[in-house]
C-alpha cells in the first residue's frame, strides 16, 4: 500500500488514484456495453417489425408530435453540455460551478419527463393510442400501427425509467458535492454519471427519428 | 523476604494462532456485510448448493416418474413444471454462477496478485441480486410452478398457460443482472489490478477462460433481460408483442432468447474449462500444451458462440438460409473447443502424471466432454437435426457437456481448492471414490438417453410408448447412483472441516500465485504484493509427481 | 495532493459540440418534410449516428480515453450489429423459394390426436 494514500480517497483494494480512476471509467462503460445490449434487443425487435410493417408503422409515427420529440432532442441535448461542463468543473475543483451546473442538468431532465409524460403519453392515451389501456384506433392496419404504439411506449419508458434514474443520480450527487465529496483530483462519481447521462442521451439522439420521423411529413 | 517463584507451564505451542480471512471476524453480520471476495465465494458457495439441491430433487422427480410408460408419479401437468423448474434452477442459479462465483470470487484476486476485486461493495450486491432472484424463483415454485420450459416459448408463455410465468421471468431478469455485476466485476479487475510482472499471457488459464465467460456475461445477459420484460408486459398488459395476430413473430422471441441461450451455454462450460486447465496442468506437473492456442481459444468459443444461436431453430421455420449460416458456424464453434481437448491431451504425454480426485474430475471431463461436443457436430447438421430436433439425443448431448463436462469441472476445482480454501484436507479415498461412482453414474444416466433420442422418444414428455421403458429405467437406475455421488463429498467435506488435517500453504506442491500464500489465505491474500518473474505453470523439465499428505 | 488523471477539455469545444448536435437536430426534423422517398430513413439515421459520435467522442472524452475504452466502444456497437443484422437476415430471407410440394405449402389438416389416460401415443 502507498504511503502517500489518503485513506479516505483511494479505496483500499487499489494501489493509487490512477488505478481506481481508471477502474472506474472501464466499469462504467463496460456497463454501458451492457445498456447497448438491452435496449439492442428492443431496437433489433423494433426494426424487424418495421421491416415487416411498414404501412402500420408509418401511420402510427405520424400520430406522434414532431414538435414535442425534436423539443424534447434539445432538451436533453442541452443536459449534456451542462453535464459536460458540470464534469470539467468537477475537473478543476470548482465547487459551486460544479452544483450549479448539476442542477441545471436534473432540471433540464425533468423537464424532458414532464412532456415526455404529461404532455406526450397523456395525449396519446387521451386519444386512444395506448395498447392494453386504451387502444381505439379502427383506421387502415390497424394491428400493425398498435404494434407499433406497443414499441413506442416501451421503448420511451425504458428510456423515460433511465432519465429518472439520472436523475435521482443527479440528485445524488448535488447532494455529495455540497457536503464537499469532491474535489480536483478526487471526483470519478462525477465523470462516471456524465459517462451514464450522455448515453441516454444518446439513446434518445435514435429514438426521436426512428420513432417520429418515419416516412417523413411531406 | 522470600522471593515468589512463579512456573509457567511452557503451553505445547502446536500452531501460532494466525489470523485469516475465516477468523478475522466472528458473526453473521461479518459474513452478511462483508466485502471480502472469500467470504462473498462462501455466501455464493452455500447459496448455489442449495439450488443445486432443488434442482436435483426436481430431477429426480422426473427420472422416477419416467420408469413407467405411462408416468409413474405425476400428471403431465406436474411433470412440465419439473422440467421447467430443473431447468430454470440448474442453469440460472447453479451452472451460471457457481465456478465464476464461488471459485472465481475466490481464486481471481489471489492469482493475480491484487487485495480485492475492483469492486468489492458491488459483488457484495451481485450476491444479494442473486438472493433476490432466488425469492422470485422460489415463489414461483411454491405458489404452483411454472410449466412453460426454462426457454418460455411465446405465445405458449405469454397467452396459453396460467401458471406462475411473471414471477419466474422476473427471476430469470433479476438474476441476470447478478451475473451482470459479476462479470464487470471481472473484467475490470483481470485488467486492472495485477500484480507487477504479471502480463497477459503469463496468466493462469482460469483467468482466461473466466475473462471470456465475462464477456458473455456482459454481452448475452442484456438481451435475456429486455426478452423476460417483453414476456412480462405481454402478460400483464395484454399487449401481444409476440402475437400474430398484431403482426408479432414467435420466431422473434426465439432469436431474442437464443442470441442470449446459446452464450449463456458457453458461459456455463468456459469456466470449467478454465479449471480443468489448471489441473491438468497441476496433476501432470507440466504447463499447458499449447498455452496461447488454449487461451485463444476461449475467446474463440466466447466470440464463435454468438453466431450460432439459430441452431436452435433450424425447425421452427427461420429461413433456409439462416440456418445454413448457423450450421456452418455451429461446425466452426467446434474447432476451439477440440484444440482444448487436443492441449489437454497432449499435456499429459510424458506428464508426471497422477491420480487424485481433482485429477479423476478431470480426465472424466475430458472423455465426456468430448462425446457432448461430437454429439452436438450431429445437431449442428441440418439434415441430421430435423430428426433428433426436441428428441432425448439433445437432452443427453446437453447432459454430457454440463454435467460430464461442467459440474465435473466444478468438483475438480472445489476439491482442488478446498485446502486453500479452508486449510483442510479431506479424506483422498473418499473423493476419489466419490468421482468414480459420479461418473459411473452419470453414464449409467445418460448414455441411454443417446440411443432414446435417435430412436424416437421425443422430451419434455411425461410418458412413452412401452418399447422404450427398458433404457428409461436404466436411466433412472444410473440417475440414483449420480446422486449418491454427489451426496458423500457433502459428508466427507464436511467432515474434513473439523477433522481433517492441516493444508498447509501448498498441499499438492505446484505452480501458483495462489499457493505461495498460507491455507486459509490472510483477509488482503498476501502480505505482501507479489511479483511475477516466470511463465504460468513454469514447472522444470523433469517435475516430481504430486504427493499429498492426505491419504 | 492533486492529481489529474484525465484530460480537461475546453469550454469552447463544449459549446461548439452542442451548437453543431442542435443544428444537425433541426436539419433531421427538417429534411422529414422533404420527399426523398427510402432516403428520409438513411438520411435521418446518418443524422443520427453523426450525432451520437460527437457527443461519444466530446462529451464522454472518448477523443481522450486509453486505447482499452475505444476497443469496449468498438465491441459493444459490433455486438449490437450482429444481433439486428443477422435476426434481420433471417426474416429477410424467408419464403424466397416457392416449392409446392414442402410441407408449409400444403393445405393444412387438422389432426386430433386422443391423449387420454390408457391410449398408447402410437395412432
Amino acid at each position: 500500500m502507498s504511503e502517500e494514500q489518503h485513506a479516505t480517497l483511494v479505496a483500499e483494494q487499489f494501489d493509487d488514484q490512477v488505478q481506481q480512476y481508471q477502474a472506474a471509467s472501464l466499469g462504467m462503460w463496460v456497463f454501458l456495453t451492457t445498456e447497448v445490449l438491452f435496449f439492442g434487443g428492443l431496437f433489433a425487435s423494433y426494426t424487424i417489425y418495421r421491416y415487416l410493417h411498414y404501412p402500420g408503422f408509418e401511420i402510427g409515427s405520424h400520430h406522434l408530435e414532431v414538435l414535442w420529440g425534436a423539443t424534447n432532442t434539445a432538451v436533453l441535448i442541452c443536459s449534456s453540455l451542462t453535464m459536460a461542463l458540470a464534469v470539467r468543473a468537477a475537473q478543476l475543483g470548482k465547487i459551486k460551478d460544479l452544483i450549479g451546473l448539476l442542477v441545471v442538468t436534473l432540471i433540464f431532465g425533468l423537464i424532458f419527463l414532464f412532456i415526455k409524460f404529461a404532455m406526450e403519453w397523456r395525449h396519446e392515451y387521451l386519444h386512444g393510442l395506448a395498447p392494453g389501456v386504451n387502444f381505439t384506433y379502427a383506421g387502415p392496419h390497424a394491428h400493425q400501427v398498435e404494434m407499433f404504439m406497443i414499441f413506442y411506449f416501451v421503448l420511451t419508458g425504458l428510456h423515460a425509467l433511465h432519465m429518472i434514474v439520472g436523475c435521482g443520480i443527479m440528485t445524488t450527487l448535488i447532494i455529495l458535492a455540497a457536503r464537499g465529496a469532491f474535489s480536483k483530483g478526487h471526483y470519478n462519481a462525477v465523470e462516471i454519471a456524465g459517462l451514464y447521462w450522455h448515453f441516454v442521451d444518446i439513446v434518445w439522439i435514435f429514438l426521436f427519428p426512428l420513432l417520429y420521423l418515419i416516412g417523413g411529413r411531406y | 523476604m522470600g522471593t515468589v517463584t512463579t512456573t509457567t507451564l511452557q503451553q505445547p505451542q502446536a500452531e501460532e494462532y494466525r489470523v485469516h480471512y475465516l477468523n478475522a471476524a466472528y458473526g453473521i453480520k461479518s459474513w452478511l456485510l462483508t466485502t471480502d471476495h472469500k467470504r462473498i465465494a462462501w455466501l455464493y458457495l452455500m447459496s448455489t448448493t442449495f439450488f443445486f439441491i432443488v434442482g436435483g430433487v426436481a430431477a429426480a422427480m422426473m427420472r422416477l416418474n419416467l420408469i413407467s410408460p405411462q408416468g409413474a408419479i405425476v400428471e403431465p401437468a406436474t411433470y412440465n413444471k419439473l422440467f421447467t423448474i430443473h431447468g430454470t434452477i440448474m442453469i440460472f442459479f447453479f451452472l451460471a454462477p457457481v465456478v465464476p462465483t464461488v471459485l472465481g470470487n475466490f481464486l481471481i484476486p489471489m492469482m493475480i496478485g491484487a487485495r480485492d476485486v475492483a469492486f468489492p461493495k458491488l459483488n457484495l450486491l451481485s450476491w444479494y441480486i442473486f438472493i433476490t432472484a432466488g425469492m422470485f424463483l422460489l415463489y414461483s415454485v411454491i405458489a404452483g410452478g411454472v410449466d412453460t420450459g426454462w426457454t418460455f416459448y411465446t405465445p405458449l408463455s405469454t397467452s396459453y398457460v396460467d401458471t406462475h410465468v411473471v414471477s419466474a421471468a422476473m427471476a430469470v431478469f433479476i438474476s441476470g443482472f447478478s451475473s451482470i455485476l459479476t462479470g464487470l466485476n471481472f473484467v475490470v479487475t483481470i485488467h486492472k489490478m495485477r500484480c507487477p510482472g504479471l502480463t497477459w499471457f503469463r496468466l493462469p488459464l482460469f483467468i482466461w477462460s473466466l475473462y471470456a465467460a465475462s464477456l458473455i456475461f456482459i454481452l448475452a445477459m442484456p438481451v435475456i433481460a429486455i426478452t423476460m420484460v417483453l414476456v412480462v408486459l405481454e402478460r400483464l398488459f395484454h399487449v401481444g408483442i409476440f402475437d400474430p395476430a398484431l403482426g408479432g413473430d414467435p420466431i422473434l422471441f426465439q432469436h431474442l432468447f437464443w442470441f442470449f441461450g446459446h452464450p449463456e451455454v458457453y458461459v456455463l462450460v468456459l469456466p470449467a474449462m478454465g479449471v480443468i486447465s489448471e489441473l491438468i496442468a497441476a496433476f501432470s506437473r507440466r504447463r499447458v500444451f499449447g498455452y496461447g492456442f488454449v487461451a485463444f481459444s476461449s475467446f474463440g468459443i466466447a466470440l464463435l458462440g454468438f453466431l450460432v444461436w439459430g441452431h436452435h431453430m433450424f425447425v421452427s421455420g427461420q429461413s433456409v438460409y439462416a440456418g445454413i449460416f448457423f450450421s456452418a458456424m455451429t461446425m466452426a464453434v467446434a474447432i476451439p473447443s477440440a484444440i482444448k481437448v487436443f492441449s489437454w491431451t497432449a499435456t499429459l504425454y510424458k506428464g508426471s502424471v497422477s491420480y487424485e480426485a481433482p485429477m479423476l474430475y478431470a480426465l472424466g471431463f475430458i472423455g465426456l466432454f468430448t462425446i457432448g461436443g461430437l454429439t452436438g457436430v450431429f445437431l449442428a447438421s441440418l439434415g441430421l437435426d430435423v430428426f433428433l430436433h426436441d428428441t432425448y439425443f439433445v437432452i443427453a448431448h446437453f447432459h454430457f457437456i454440463m454435467v460430464g463436462g461442467a459440474i465435473m469441472g466444478y468438483m475438480g476445482g472445489l476439491h482442488y481448492w478446498w485446502p486453500k480454501m479452508t486449510g483442510k484436507l479431506y479424506p483422498d479415498y473418499w473423493a476419489r471414490l466419490a468421482a468414480c461412482i459420479i461418473f459411473i453414474g452419470f453414464v449409467l444416466t445418460f448414455g441411454p438417453q443417446f440411443i432414446l433420442g435417435f430412436e424416437g422418444m421425443p422430451r419434455r414428455y411425461a410418458m412413452y410408448p412401452p418399447n422404450f421403458q427398458f433404457l428409461n429405467i436404466m436411466s433412472s437406475a444410473g440417475a440414483s447412483i449420480l446422486a449418491v455421488g454427489y451426496i458423500m463429498p457433502l459428508f466427507y467435506l464436511i467432515w474434513s472441516l473439523k477433522y481433517g488435517a492441516d493444508a498447509g500453504p501448498n498441499p499438492w506442491g505446484v505452480k501458483g500465485l495462489e499457493w505461495e500464500t498460507a491455507s486459509p489465505p490472510p483477509v488482503h491474500n498476501f502480505d505482501k504484493t507479489p511479483v511475477v518473474t516466470e511463465e504460468a505453470y513454469a514447472y522444470g523439465a523433469h517435475p516430481a509427481p504430486v504427493t499429498t499428505a492426505a491419504s | 495532493m492533486s492529481e489529474l488523471v484525465s484530460h480537461v477539455e475546453r469550454k469552447k469545444v463544449y459549446v461548439l459540440v452542442w451548437v453543431i448536435l442542435l443544428c444537425f437536430t433541426a436539419l433531421t426534423t427538417g429534411v422529414a418534410y422533404i420527399d426523398l422517398g427510402a432516403f428520409n430513413t438513411v438520411v435521418a439515421l446518418a443524422i443520427a449516428v453523426c450525432k451520437a459520435s460527437i457527443v461519444v467522442l466530446f462529451f464522454m472524452h472518448l477523443r481522450h480515453s486509453e486505447k482499452l475504452i475505444r476497443v469496449v466502444v468498438g465491441v459493444a456497437i459490433f455486438w449490437l450489429c450482429i444481433l439486428i443484422v443477422i435476426s434481420l437476415s433471417d426474416f429477410a430471407t424467408r419464403n424466397r423459394i416457392h416449392n409446392p410440394s414442402w410441407p408449409q405449402n400444403q393445405p393444412m389438416t387438422v389432426h386430433h390426436l386422443d391423449m387420454s389416460p390408457g391410449t398408447t401415443t402410437a395412432q
